[in-house]
């Protein structure tokens, strides 16, 4: 069927087979390959994107329930190509990632937690991340960084 | 991992919902956020012809003030519960046990009456309206009707929904300055409980309930009794697995859940302020 979605956004209009999930519409269909996935069972979080400006694990949406909605990809969230969005250069600056697999989902995540709770405690960060896992076990950083965006100081 | 192919139709409302759904039969599932529903189509353990998508039929989010209850639309997301004002101040375990759902990408997505009419034991929102009592309110081709909480859940993953009824509305009691507790315990933050326990003061009485100790969510009713007798939480806790039926699975043997059944009957009681 065809679905119409604002992808970071751009207005896209595809078609799509039904059972077509989000995550690999954003990537098969779109070229999207910044969202990863990681256990494709909803436990992992590396597939999390935006839809409406909330983080939600593309693996467990079908990409005809975003028809009509907005979908933000790691890809769309800087301001330019030369610019790194602050949650971008904050997980830079406090080292927040080892393999890097992780990471789009957990800036994604981070995102969506500081637009709900701007200036979150250690312990909001870590409970508001529980949806996505480091196989690095690099969360000491991430969290760092999550609180060094939202202006506290980690030093 | 890919569902089996089916058939997508969209319902603008609830009466275009249940007229699919009188039309496909049992070919046809309900889809609102998909969060209990899409991972075991991955997974083939559901493979339904026709799904019918409702999470755009927005007038069924909803929290309205009844006076001593609340109305709940069948669409309210798991956020907006965990988040609500209303509930935060006349409902507190509501909100507190839907903000131990998954984790928050899956309360972005997840609702109410979704996670109801999935009716799976070890699912904690559940465990908490059997809690607090109240009913639901099933809209079918007919017209509606409303279900008593305890009449609700009648097997694992089945509830008293007729095949051709659509879950609309959650009504639950207020419980104003109520001492309540949940107790969840799992492994890793975003899984299930192995075992959970909510305990809720309603009316006076102490109501318990327990996750993922039978094939349905249950009232601890061996407990309830042993407090209305003058029981101490401690002498009440004991008989928490009394009645169950705990499942074994890779995480605990029956047994450790009838312990864990205890243990956390005891901790839920004791932070809800029965000595």
């Amino acid at each position: 069927m065809e679905i119409s979605v604002a992808v970071n956004g751009t207005g896209r209009v595809s078609e799509v087979e039904p059972r077509t999930l989000l995550v690999y519409y954003l990537r098969d269909e779109l070229g999207l390959t910044g969202t990863n996935v990681g256990c494709d069972t909803s436990s992992c979080g590396a597939c999390t994107v935006h839809l409406n400006g909330e983080s939600v694990k593309s693996c467990t949406m079908l990409a005809v329930q975003a028809d009509g909605q907005e979908v933000t990809t790691i890809e769309g969230l800087a301001p330019s190509s030369d610019e790194l969005h602050p949650m971008q250069e904050s997980f830079q600056n406090n080292h927040g990632l080892q393999c890097g697999y992780c990471t789009p989902g957990m800036v994604m995540a981070a995102c969506s937690l500081l637009e709900e709770n701007p200036v979150p405690t250690e312990a909001e960060v870590r409970e508001g991340l529980e949806g996505n896992l480091c196989r690095c076990t690099g969360y000491h950083n991430i969290v760092k960084a999550v609180l060094a965006c939202s202006g506290q100081d980690v030093s | 991992m890919i569902p089996a192919a089916f058939d997508y139709q969209k319902a603008d409302s609830a009466e275009e919902a249940i007229a699919l759904i009188v039309e496909h039969g049992d070919e046809a599932k309900l889809l609102a956020g998909g969060h209990s529903l899409i991972p075991m189509m991955k997974l083939r353990l559901a493979v339904p012809s026709v799904l019918v998508d409702i999470a755009g039929v927005e007038d069924l989010s909803y929290i309205n003030d009844c006076g001593d209850h609340f109305a709940i639309g069948a669409l309210t997301k798991h956020r907006l519960l965990e988040t609500s004002d209303l509930l935060l101040a006349e409902c507190p375990l509501l909100a507190h046990v839907a903000s131990k759902v998954g984790d928050p990408q899956v309360r972005h997505r997840g609702t109410l009456g979704g996670s109801l009419a999935h009716s799976d034991p070890a699912s904690d929102l559940p465990a908490a309206i059997l809690a607090l009592g109240g009913s639901l309110i099933a809209e079918g081709p007919g017209g509606s009707r409303e279900i008593a909480v305890a009449d609700f859940f009648t097997g694992y993953f089945e509830s008293s929904l007729a095949e051709d009824e659509m879950l609309t509305e959650v009504r639950v009691p207020k419980a104003p300055g109520a001492s309540w507790n949940y107790q969840k315990f799992n492994r890793r933050a975003q899984d299930w409980a192995i075992v959970g326990v909510a305990a809720v003061e309603v009316n006076g009485a102490t109501q318990v309930s327990l996750v993922n100790m039978g094939s349905t969510p249950l009232r601890a009713e061996a407990v309830e009794s042993a407090l209305a007798g003058g029981a101490s939480a401690t002498e009440a806790a004991e008989v928490a697995a009394e009645g169950t039926d705990a499942p074994t699975d890779l995480n605990a043997s029956p047994e450790y859940r009838d312990h864990l059944a205890r243990v956390l009957t005891k901790r839920a009681l004791e932070a809800s302020g029965v000595s």
